[in-house]
């Protein structure tokens, strides 16, 4: 039993570790591709090419001093943080990076993930709440309220991709896709998967709740230290795990392009990693590309648009699978 | 022994390892950086003046209308979520069923939206 656990803990920090480097070179990855979008060389000083400069940014923070404000709840003002990141961690252990290779093999993953995904939101607001400072407040409502409202057009999209899979375990719907990718029969929904994902992380164009220009930095601008990188890092997880979900559900997980030679002898996890890849240079290169939308602009796409979009598509893919006898 | 080794209680070990690890980070951070605060510091930010009140204030009803347009929404999916799996084995009743369910809360949703609740300013 001993034996069993220690296993798991070693297992757990081969997860954890590896996402926490990423996460740190992601960061690096989105200052030099926009400093190259923007004819900058961006960080360069610190190591070759700038490579320590992630190091050097978390030991900084380390390094700074912690402050609790006065007025603040501290107790949730500390737990909030943790909260974030944990949460950020914990929808980790069930995503499959190769047949077989998953901490977890739930056989109701899509469930966990959107379970664990969906009380990300507590730990903005509570940020935001224990802070008693305005632009905290108003950022974390603001982002609350965003979330809230992608999470619903998410859900019906993933109804969409069950449907077609017809099971919640996340390696079975990757092993369905052997035929033919998701992105192909269902390209409207990837389009509009991606838009909320961008929204349900906070991302460019849509980060009201960051708007630095009115809000300053929206809920966490009492947060400093570790406070505020603990912040960071989840958010950053974050992204990285939903373009991670992204390329199970549309993009075939491990699968290779086409079942051929030259693309047979790259391995499996390599191909997951260029996928997710891909898909995160997007989210670096529509930051760098787009203003900020408006909040009423953001409702609007949210609840007008999406929701009855992929409410729609939800009636047609099961009809359509259903009147031609295709369901699995 | 399955009862302790089986994906859930994986599960339980990894949350166990995230949380100390977050834990761990925040309190070294804190134990080992000198800290001097002072009144100015631990004052909430307002830019630059003093905090005028208590930021608990009210604040735009639209928000709590949101809230609640996500739960009916949000109940529905998870209610959809069984359906999608066992629709192959469901008789074309069960299809129609859930076509007159979603046609019901079209109906709600087209009042709400008749009535305002999706505007913002």
């Amino acid at each position: 039993m001993f034996y069993n656990i220690a296993i798991n803990i070693i297992k757990v920090l081969t997860i954890i570790v590896p996402l926490l480097i990423a996460v740190a070179y992601m960061t690096l990855a989105e200052r030099k591709v926009m400093a190259a979008m923007q004819r900058r060389k961006g960080p360069n000083v610190v190591g070759i090419f700038g490579l320590l400069q992630p190091l050097a940014d978390g030991l900084k923070l380390f390094s700074k001093e912690t402050i609790l404000p006065s007025s603040a709840n501290i107790f949730i003002f500390l737990a909030a943080p943790v909260l974030t990141f944990l949460l950020a961690l914990l929808a980790w252990c069930v995503l499959p990076l190769d047949e077989g290779k998953v901490f977890s093999d739930l056989n109701i993953g899509v469930l966990y993930i959107l379970a664990v995904s969906s009380l990300g939101v507590y730990g903005i607001i509570t940020a935001g709440w224990s802070s008693n400072s305005k632009y905290a407040f108003l950022g974390a409502l603001r982002s609350a309220a965003q979330m809230v409202s992608y999470e619903v057009s998410i859900g019906l999209i993933l109804i969409n991709i069950l449907l077609c899979a017809g099971t919640l375990n996340l390696t079975q719907i990757v092993l369905a896709q052997q035929n033919m990718w998701y992105i192909i029969p269902l390209f409207p929904i990837f389009i509009m998967f991606y838009i909320s994902i961008l929204a349900e992380t906070n991302r460019a164009p849509f980060d009201l709740p960051e708007a630095e220009a009115e809000l300053v930095a929206g809920y966490n601008v009492e947060y400093s230290a570790m406070g505020f990188a603990l912040f960071f890092l989840g958010e950053y997880a974050n992204m990285i795990l939903m373009c991670s979900l992204t390329t199970i559900f549309f993009f075939g997980g491990w699968l290779p392009l086409v079942n051929m030679l030259p693309f047979y002898w790259i391995p499996p996890v390599l191909w997951f990693g260029l996928k997710t890849t891909l898909l995160l240079f997007g989210f670096i290169w529509v930051r760098a590309a787009f203003p900020r939308y408006r909040y009423d602009q953001l409702m609007r796409l949210g609840w007008k648009i999406f929701l009855p979009l992929s409410l729609g598509w939800v009636l047609l893919v099961s009809g359509i699978l259903f009147s031609f006898d295709w369901l699995p | 022994m399955n009862v302790l080794y089986n994906e859930y209680s994986a599960i339980l070990t990894f949350f166990a390892v995230a949380f100390l690890i977050s834990l761990i980070i925040l309190i070294l951070s804190y134990i080992l950086n000198p800290q001097q605060s002072d009144q100015e510091k631990v004052s909430a930010y307002e830019c630059g003046f003093n905090p005028f009140d208590d930021a608990r204030a009210t604040f735009d009803v639209r928000f709590y209308l949101v809230a609640i347009l996500f739960l009916i929404f949000d109940l529905e999916v998870s209610f959809l979520f069984p359906w999608s799996l066992v629709l192959g084995q469901l008789p074309s009743f069960g299809f129609w069923s859930m076509v007159a369910f979603l046609a019901i809360l079209t109906l709600g949703f087209i009042y709400e939206w008749k009535k305002g609740a999706l505007e913002w300013e």
